[in-house]
């Protein structure tokens, strides 16, 4: 399955950024293979509705489930409309493989 | 003539002075007032209104007709606001992100886009028991947009064209003051000698100036001497066209809902005499 968790830099260790759609970078995993990619978070510019737009990236991207310290009401109505599972970040959480670790042994709570 | 008050600060007596400003008038001229404060209208307070029309303030924000829809996707494409989103063949739509533009509308290959109105708050005017045409604009709490509220009021109102029309501008520096100034032959700026006060009087006389609109200060809570903004003014060659002292008083008769030129009715025939020089400097196009 493909993954996407909110992170301040573009690093599998980087720390993990608590806000969805202003989050710097979206670091995408897939969890069969390990193989990883960071990629500019097409919300972080904009000046109106970046949770929308970053939510479009990571539904276009095929995502199944997206982890951020949150989500707000626009970008959550459309990963919830995509069928994009969404889980909260929690302070045992540092870097994205934490992240990505706690999420694959059912550690991390779901929004809404 | 329209003249607008703004000040780029809040609190600083926007509201007093074009209250004033329309009762000073009321007895010469046919007089309009148009609070375009949208977020938070208090005008009414010291003018009292009596309202008998009312109609809805909304943006036109789009409605998909998923049966002609071929999920292209054009619209969140063209879209600024990202009001769209498009989910497996559906599109979303974020009435609250959306600005009312029509870009999606007019965008869409297969016409499937119809706008519906959208109503975000409403649009409400009377009469004063001094002859005042009073109409203000009330956004819907927790709606994020004032600016199209503030359009639809200054076309709503319908002022004569040689009646007076004050409009009482929101506080700060963004759209909605831009929106309130608008069209307006001269920007009256409130301030108080402040850093606080002085700091925004800038900010509100860069808008003035962007968009050509001769302007004038009036101090209020003067005493409180910061010379600062006299020493700004004359750089800037701004003319003070009042002050008002700082006065226990006058808070006191203003946080009773008074008026100040019933508090202080010797201020009158010099709201007057503002008003005519701001009459003069507007017929000699004298810039700000």
């Amino acid at each position: 399955m493909i993954l996407f968790v909110t992170a301040q830099q573009p690093f599998l260790d980087s720390p993990v950024d608590e806000r969805f759609g202003r989050s710097p970078w979206l670091v995408k995993i897939e969890t069969e293979t390990y193989h990883w990619d960071a990629l500019p978070n097409p919300g972080a510019s904009q000046s109106g509705g970046a949770g929308v737009a970053a939510a479009q990236f990571v539904i276009d991207q095929k995502a199944s489930a997206a982890i951020s310290g949150d989500f707000g009401p626009h970008a959550a109505s459309a990963l919830r409309t995509a069928g994009v599972e969404m889980r909260l970040l929690n302070g045992e959480v540092a870097t994205v493989q934490q992240a990505v670790q706690s999420f694959l042994q059912g550690k991390l709570l779901a929004f809404g | 003539m329209q003249i607008a008050v703004a000040s780029g600060k809040g609190g600083v007596g926007k509201t007093t002075i074009a209250a004033s400003l329309a009762l000073s008038l009321a007895g010469e001229h046919a007089v309009c007032f148009l609070d375009c404060d949208v977020e938070a209208p208090n005008g009414h307070l010291y003018l009292n209104p009596v309202f008998d029309r009312q109609t809805p303030a909304v943006i036109k924000i789009p409605q998909i007709q998923a049966e002609r829809c071929s999920s292209c996707g054009k619209c969140v494409e063209v879209c600024q606001f990202h009001a769209l989103a498009k989910v497996g063949r559906s599109i979303l739509v974020f009435a609250q992100l959306c600005h009312g533009c029509g870009s999606c509308t007019w965008n869409c290959p297969e016409g499937a886009i119809s706008e519906i109105p959208n109503p975000i708050g409403s649009l409400e005017a009377g009469q004063t028991k001094e002859g005042i045409h009073f109409a203000q604009g009330v956004l819907t709490i927790s709606e994020p947009m004032p600016t199209p509220v503030i359009r639809q009021l200054k076309r709503w109102s319908q002022a004569s064209e040689d009646a007076v029309t004050i409009l009482d501008a929101p506080p700060g520096a963004s759209c909605s003051v831009v929106e309130t100034l608008r069209g307006s032959d001269y920007a009256l700026l409130v301030t108080e000698p402040t850093p606080f006060g002085l700091h925004d009087l800038k900010q509100a006389l860069g808008i003035a100036r962007e968009m050509d609109i001769p302007a004038g200060v009036v101090i209020n809570r003067d005493g409180v001497r910061d010379s600062r903004m006299d020493w700004f003014l004359s750089q800037n060659k701004l003319p003070i066209m009042m002050r008002i002292p700082f006065s226990k008083t006058l808070a006191a008769g203003i946080a009773a809902g008074k008026p100040l030129i019933e508090i202080w009715p010797e201020y009158q025939p010099r709201f007057r005499n503002m008003f005519r020089q701001i009459a003069e400097s507007i017929a000699k196009g004298k810039p700000c």
